[in-house]
């Protein structure tokens, strides 16, 4: 403990004094004899100046919830950059289904509004209408999603009227996302800005529930480099009916019948959490907060969710596609385990995926010793209980609320939803932590260190003082870290390879990092010249 | 026998569709990245956005994802406070902790949309920084509201010679200045040996090479050993001559430098090509008189001997040029020699020149019925090619769909390229440049042939 005390205090040492005492209150070390998780400062701004990894609202927004739906064409009304950006680049993959057809797909488009100078003066309202009104002919879509950046709020230009005269206009939905990068400190007001208006504009407007006995939602799963695929392909063999997956790979229709389900799954906990609490609110259905990240992750999940059911043949069914996967991959894992046993890793992502990834890390014997989020907040570093003491501040409060309550109609009682007496849905609750995330530093293991808003200059020294075997994150560290002479992969892309989630993703995981702790080049990264220098020179010197 | 693959892009319309508002698939993108990459070819330097923290980590992954080397850059962390009561707090602040924490010789601050609509005085907030003794903070405005990523690149390097440009005194030195555009360290590198080999003392900014194409060698360094350092930048009021590479990318340092130096600027384009490489080396032999060397004459015969060997490969294809202005001009010279046809010549940067020089090029080659364009993007150029198809498309990655969409080759060529690697180290530009391009193209026809022809024409020497 003492000792990595000292490698924080280091690492700080060049920082200014108020940025020394800014930091400090973001970084924990775990300590398993206190009893319970120190505070963490997270969600707050990040100094200006600090080389941070974070991203915008806006990216929050279009890059990661909305941008996915694929039968949905959105807009960036602002100059070109923003729409450029987030054109392809997330890897949320999408392809035709029942009720969307190829010719209704437009992920691999890019639809900006270009604002020039003169729009910018004299405002662009009227360019995104004219826009929506070309797109609309030429497309004919079946809705359309506006996210505003940062000039549009700031010249007033109104979207949501835009988006309503539209709307009137050509008879489909028109969504606008007040998503303008300067608004919160991170992605994360953009997700929240994001599930607000899906919960308000598209969720509870369709009414054909999919056939099934089992009707389940995967919610904040952005089917990267298949991973949706791979968990629809699980769920449907033990006998769920997968409704929606939000949103990776769903389509407008799919999000429109999102309240037809009996339960919500919760992957990403930060980007999605505001609309499975705004469901359970409005219809009364449930959520389990799953990781379908490793093997082991991937059995509990499997086994909490068909206790949700409290349904035998149901929890048969799962025991034999476990068995029957378990004993498929394990022989193969066991190959990877051989070259990643014992090796030590750093993990970096958004607000969930350091918590997930240790689980299927921890299948291949690494251990993590220092994990952080660009963006998440309190509760998941320390867990759900705390959400009520959090404060909020000036930057939080600009982000708006959606109060919903109870639907008149649609509203059914949970236990209602899932067949059982309203004594045992609250046992089951409670045994299954229905409703809950328990959080990142549960999972920490004595002396580790958690990071929130991870930055350039700590993961740089982190890395010189801890040595890690491995380094996951995203691109904008991926090669500092090769050039300090540590494997990295793209905890973000997957270094383009995937999917990762479920049984499937877990073999492609392993081969991935086996891959890259054991290139032949990292052997060969001191010239053979050098090594022949310092022996002739040690020899001289003897 | 050609395949119909069509497999992408199905959602777009057959057929014209009206589409005067906004960008479809742009073929470009905003200022502030050209001004962070330009910026990182100065040696020691930290760009600097001014703006929220999302435009920053954008360019960084972008750049990142193209060279696939470490891209650092700060930001001013805009908040609504600062958005609406500006950003100079934001900016000293970032100055104070870039120079505490990173430790860089200068700073280069570029602007944003964000930063532009609110009216931040750079200048004056600048002025009123604490920047320690020795370093420098220098900035350029790049609202992403106008221009492109190549006139952000060139706002930055003419804010080099703003900044930091001194003469010495009326006489000019034996030196040349060569301003290399938005092209790649290997292109950069490949300039400096050129220059080299012609036995002339060249100071080139910016200059990426050694900076994005550094070495792997565990020993890591945030500023690498490359780029102008700032007394060669500051020396380049003393040369003779600037040889101004592309006129996008590269004009309007070039102009200040005679300007307010009398630093002769030679305008050229890109020396991509065989035409292009020769101008560019006989402007320097015209200026400084000297000879040159048997290597480089060897190296260019060593082109016309190839495109006369594989004339055959390509003579006669028609193709479609997007991308960068400058890339794009001497992309078609190129082309032309080549003795392909360019059938749509589109980039999305504005600038009405485009127009007159692509017209120019295809009027002395006499070609005839070619579609060109200035600030188009890809949804045009794919409904131009629906109608009426072409054999091959250059461009950068972001013509992967349309060439899956269509069944057409693609040869990747300028920036970005975002699903290929190696690319920024193999020069596009000089005589080598020429025997990279010309196989490239070569290959992608050959491939395309040996896959569609029938058996008993699949053939062992082509």
């Amino acid at each position: 403990m003492a000792e990595i005390d000292g490698t924080i205090e280091e690492m700080l040492l060049p920082y200014p004094e108020m940025v020394k005492k800014n930091r400090k209150k973001h970084l924990i070390v775990k300590d398993e004899a206190a009893a319970c998780c120190p505070q963490i400062e997270a969600n707050t701004r990040t100094i200006p100046g600090i080389i941070s990894q974070r991203g915008c609202a806006y990216a929050g927004c279009k890059g990661v919830v909305v941008g996915p739906i694929k039968d949905m064409i959105t807009i960036t009304h602002g100059p070109v950059g923003c729409g450029y950006y987030t054109w392809g680049t997330r890897r949320n993959k999408a392809r035709a289904d029942d009720t969307t057809p190829p010719e209704k797909i437009y992920s691999t488009l890019c639809f900006t509004t270009d604002m020039q100078e003169p729009d910018i003066v004299f405002g662009g309202e009227k360019k995104l209408a004219k826009m929506i009104d070309e797109v609309v002919a030429a497309f004919h879509p079946r809705a359309i999603n506006i996210c505003a950046t940062c000039p549009v709020g700031l010249i007033g230009d109104d979207i949501s009227a835009v988006g309503k005269a539209a709307q009137e206009r050509h008879g489909i939905s028109v969504i606008a996302y007040n998503c303008e990068g300067y608004k919160g400190v991170s992605q994360s007001a953009g997700h929240h800005i994001a599930n607000n208006k899906i919960m308000e504009n598209v969720i509870g407007t369709g009414s054909e529930r999919k056939p099934g006995t089992y009707v389940i939602n995967i919610l904040g799963e952005y089917n990267i480099g298949g991973d949706g695929w791979e968990l629809e392909r699980i769920l449907k063999e033990i006998g769920y009916t997968v409704n929606c997956v939000l949103p990776g790979d769903s389509s407008y229709l799919d999000i429109k019948t999102l309240h037809l389900a009996d339960l919500n799954l919760v992957q990403c906990h930060r980007s999605i959490n505001y609309i499975a609490e705004m469901m359970e609110t409005k219809y009364g259905i449930p959520w389990l907060k799953v990781n379908f990240i490793g093997v082991e992750s991937t059995i509990e999940s499997l086994r909490r969710m068909a206790r949700c059911f409290d349904d035998d043949p149901l929890e048969e069914q799962t025991e034999i596609v476990i068995a029957r996967e378990t004993a498929r991959i394990f022989p193969v894992m066991e190959q990877y385990r051989k070259i990643c046993q014992g090796k030590t890793a750093f993990l970096f992502g958004g607000g969930s995926r350091a918590h997930h990834y240790r689980h299927l890390l921890a299948d291949l014997g690494i251990e993590v010793s220092v994990a952080g989020y660009e963006f998440a907040h309190r509760d998941d570093y320390e867990g759900r209980e705390v959400i009520p003491t959090i404060k909020t501040d000036a930057d939080s409060k600009n982000i708006p609320e959606l109060h919903v309550t109870a639907d008149p109609i649609l509203y059914r009682d949970a236990h209602t939803r899932l067949n059982m007496s309203r004594e045992k849905f609250e046992e089951l609750s409670s045994r299954v932590q229905l409703g809950y995330y328990e959080g990142l530093y549960p999972h920490l293991k004595d002396g580790h260190i958690m990071v929130d808003d991870y930055n350039n200059h700590e993961t740089e020294e982190m890395i010189r003082a801890l040595k890690p075997d491995i380094v996951f994150t995203g691109i904008k560290d991926k090669y500092i870290t090769h050039k300090q002479g540590v494997p990295a992969k793209q905890l973000h892309a997957y270094d383009y390879s995937g999917p990762y989630a479920g049984f499937n993703g877990a073999i492609i995981f392993a081969r991935d990092v086996a891959n890259a702790l054991s290139t032949p080049a990292w052997k060969m990264v001191t010239p053979p010249w050098d090594n022949y220098d310092n022996a002739q020179g040690s020899e001289d010197n003897a | 026998m050609h395949k119909e693959v069509k497999t992408m892009l199905e959602c777009v319309p057959e057929g014209s569709v009206v589409h005067t508002t906004g960008k479809i698939n742009p073929a470009k993108t905003c200022q502030p990245i050209g001004a962070m990459y330009a910026a990182l070819g100065i040696h020691g330097c930290l760009p600097h956005s001014h703006g929220s923290q999302g435009c920053c980590a954008y360019h960084r992954m972008h750049l990142s994802r193209h060279f696939r080397d470490p891209v650092l850059a700060s930001s001013s962390c805009f908040t609504e406070g600062a958005s609406v009561f500006g950003g100079a707090a934001n900016l000293k602040t970032s100055i104070k902790n870039v120079f505490a924490i990173y430790n860089p010789e200068i700073m280069a601050v570029h602007t944003t949309c964000l930063s532009e609509t609110i009216g931040d005085d750079l200048p004056n907030i600048i002025k009123t920084a604490e920047i320690p003794e020795g370093k420098v903070v220098i900035h350029v405005n790049t609202p992403s509201y106008q221009g492109s990523h190549i006139t952000g690149f060139s706002g930055m390097v003419k804010a080099m010679v703003s900044y930091l440009a001194q003469a010495e005194g009326a006489e000019k030195k034996n030196q040349l200045n060569v301003i290399p555009g938005f092209v790649n360290p290997g292109d950069m590198r490949e300039i400096r040996r050129i220059v080299g080999l012609l036995g002339v003392k060249m100071i080139m900014f910016p200059d990426t090479s050694d900076v994005l194409d550094s070495p792997l060698t565990s020993k890591y360094e945030m500023y690498p050993k490359g780029g102008a350092t700032i007394a060669e930048i500051r020396d380049s009021a003393n040369s003779s001559a600037t040889l101004a590479l592309g006129a996008w990318a590269s004009n309007d340092a070039t102009d200040l430098l005679q300007e307010k130096f009398g630093v002769t600027g030679i305008p050229l384009k890109l020396p991509i090509g065989l035409k292009a490489t020769d101008d560019f080396i006989m402007a320097v032999k015209d200026w400084f008189g000297i000879d040159v060397p048997a290597s480089l004459a060897t190296e260019r015969g060593q082109v016309v001997d190839t495109l006369i060997d594989t004339h055959f490969h390509y003579q006669g294809k028609k193709v479609a040029i997007f991308g960068d202005p400058d890339h794009v001009i001497a992309l078609t010279e190129f082309v032309i020699t080549m003795g392909m046809i360019p059938k749509y010549i589109l980039t999305g940067t504005p600038g009405k020149q485009f127009d007159i020089e692509i017209q120019k090029l295809l009027s002395g080659a006499g070609i005839e019925g070619s579609k060109v364009k200035a600030e188009g993007d890809l949804l045009e150029l794919q409904q131009w090619i629906r109608a009426e198809p072409v054999d091959l498309i250059l461009g950068t990655t972001y013509g992967k769909y349309i060439a899956r969409a269509e069944d057409i080759p693609l040869v990747r060529v300028g920036f970005p390229i975002l699903d290929r690697a190696v690319h920024p180290l193999m020069p596009v530009v000089g005589y080598r440049g020429c025997l990279r391009l010309i196989e490239q193209i070569s290959n992608a026809l050959l491939d395309r042939r040996d896959r569609d022809c029938l058996d008993e024409d699949y053939e062992l020497v082509l």
